[in-house]
């Protein structure tokens, strides 16, 4: 990745960072403060900073988990390709990992079984993930 | 001080300071939103597109180097192609006038020539030691990458023009087709990596199905980048047309389709094109569905010259697509699409057997991008 792009991640990280520590900071002001207050005896006001602490440090949490979730998605993921090979003689078949030079009805070396050429009858890949359907 | 005693109350808090700070708090919040919501709202949007923003320039920034990578992996040239990379990415291609739209196929057509033969010397003098089916998988790497930069750039001046005129509506209208963009985009970044390794495509489910039924037949090539193969299907003389492969070629089926009637006069009772469709939301990846009319996409070139031809001998059109979204179509091949080739040559067969007799001879066009399939 060149330097642009890496800056430019940084920038959005930096960012929310700055934010998050700020919120994170001042929720434990809030919540040394709730302390102290039930410690002199207002407990309505403890109560109330306690409350305002927890919800505080609960948004920053959560924040800082999403950017680390949003910088994740950054990646672009290359999903696996899969080559099917198979021996039109004796249907001997084998799947593995695509390799550069592959093609689809490409001759490769003899099958083990019967010794004729084996070929390259698909290249796919695989998505996991099914489809909503959203129930309609 | 006034404020702190009445406002409290009109807001039927209590007596306390907390309820006076809170309520004061939510008279101050209303005031700013009924005043600058609209702002705010914008520079939510503003957020939200500045961070698509960042991740387009990544997936452009990758793309731009996975490029030059593969440039210098097969091509080996002897100086860095950077800078001839950089260059390249800011190709453009202007179409031909249309105030008087008679003849506008052919010169829209070549101009498409011309461009195709002026990227193919580009990348032959970016990578010298890559051969015909490398030089074609490097276009195609080389035009993701041109189709990457242009969405970022596009993007990111829609962006600055709203944030320098402050209009809710440039922005707004940018945020909302932003979810479609993005999607492409990370389609065009999945597909620069399959050309680049030279992997089959979604868009290859045509020449895929072509490739299946010429398989062990002897072909031909026709103008232009494509080949022919005869071949009998049920009784018929079934002549299939694909893009020649295994490199990133589309061809030209239109001037395949017009050589191919030509050299029978005529004498050719159905054409049946083979293509990848786009599909709807919630319709199924790799189902299959049969229609008329010329099946192919593009800038309307083809389409209008395959047109021409079966108008000309009054040839009946079928079709038959294979349905995938935009993503699916320039990523590496889904596996379903990959399977529905033997579904689409049943439906073929279903389609020979209904709509022409014995010794009849037909054409199979088999539409797309034909990178990682051969014949």
């Amino acid at each position: 990745m060149s330097q642009n792009s890496s800056s430019a991640t940084t920038k959005i990280s930096t960012y929310l960072m700055m934010i998050v520590l700020i919120v994170l900071a001042l929720s434990i002001v809030a919540l040394l403060l709730s302390v102290n207050a039930f410690i002199v005896g207002n407990e309505i006001v403890a109560g109330y900073l306690l409350v305002i602490g927890f919800i505080a440090m609960g948004l920053s949490v959560y924040v800082l988990f999403q950017s680390r979730k949003r910088a994740a998605s950054m990646k672009i993921e290359a999903p696996k390709v899969m080559t099917t090979i198979e021996c039109k003689k004796c249907n001997f078949k084998s799947v593995r990992e695509f390799q550069r030079g592959d093609f689809v009805f490409k001759d490769l070396d003899p099958c083990q079984k019967c010794n004729d050429k084996m070929i390259i009858t698909a290249i796919y890949k695989e998505v996991k993930e099914k489809e909503k359907t959203y129930g309609v | 001080m006034f404020a702190m005693e009445v406002l409290p109350n009109m807001f039927g808090g209590g007596g306390d300071s907390i309820s006076n700070i809170l309520s004061i708090l939510f008279y101050v919040v209303f005031i700013v939103f009924l005043f600058y919501g609209q702002r705010i709202q914008m520079y939510v949007m503003i957020r939200e597109v500045e961070g698509s923003l960042y991740k387009l320039k990544y997936i452009k920034e990758e793309g731009r180097k996975t490029t030059i990578e593969t440039i210098k992996e097969i091509g080996k040239p002897q100086t860095d192609p950077s800078d001839r990379v950089d260059r390249f990415l800011e190709y453009f291609t202007i179409s031909p006038q249309s105030m008087d739209p008679a003849g506008i196929v052919y010169k829209l057509d070549h101009i498409l020539d011309v461009r195709d033969t002026r990227l193919k010397d580009e990348v032959k003098l970016m990578a010298p030691a890559s051969d015909e089916v490398q030089i074609n998988n490097l276009e195609n790497t080389l035009e993701a990458a041109m189709a990457l930069n242009f969405i970022y750039k596009v993007v990111r001046h829609y962006y600055i023009q709203g944030k320098k005129t402050l209009s809710l509506y440039i922005i707004m209208q940018l945020q909302m087709i932003l979810p479609l963009v993005m999607k492409e985009a990370e389609a065009y970044a999945s597909a620069l990596k399959a050309f680049a390794d030279g992997q089959p495509i979604g868009d290859g489910a045509g020449p895929l199905v072509a490739a299946k039924l010429m398989h062990g037949y002897e072909t031909r090539k026709v103008p232009k980048d494509c080949v022919v193969a005869s071949v009998p299907i049920e009784g018929r003389t079934a002549l299939i047309i694909k893009a020649e492969g295994p490199g990133g070629n589309v061809g030209k089926p239109g001037e395949a389709v017009q050589a191919v009637i030509d050299e029978n006069k005529g004498k050719v009772s159905s054409v049946i094109m083979i293509d990848a469709g786009l599909k709807l939301e919630g319709e199924t990846v790799g189902e299959v569905a049969e229609g008329i009319g010329a099946a192919i996409g593009g800038p309307g070139v083809d389409q209008y010259k395959i047109e021409e031809a079966v108008v000309k001998y009054k040839i009946p059109l079928n079709a038959v697509i294979v349905k995938e979204d935009i993503g699916d179509a320039v990523s590496p091949m889904r596996k379903e699409i990959a399977d529905s080739a033997d579904k689409v040559i049943e439906r073929v067969k279903n389609v020979i057997l209904e709509r022409t007799k014995e010794g009849d001879k037909i054409i199979i066009v088999g539409v797309g991008n034909t990178i990682g399939i051969g014949q």
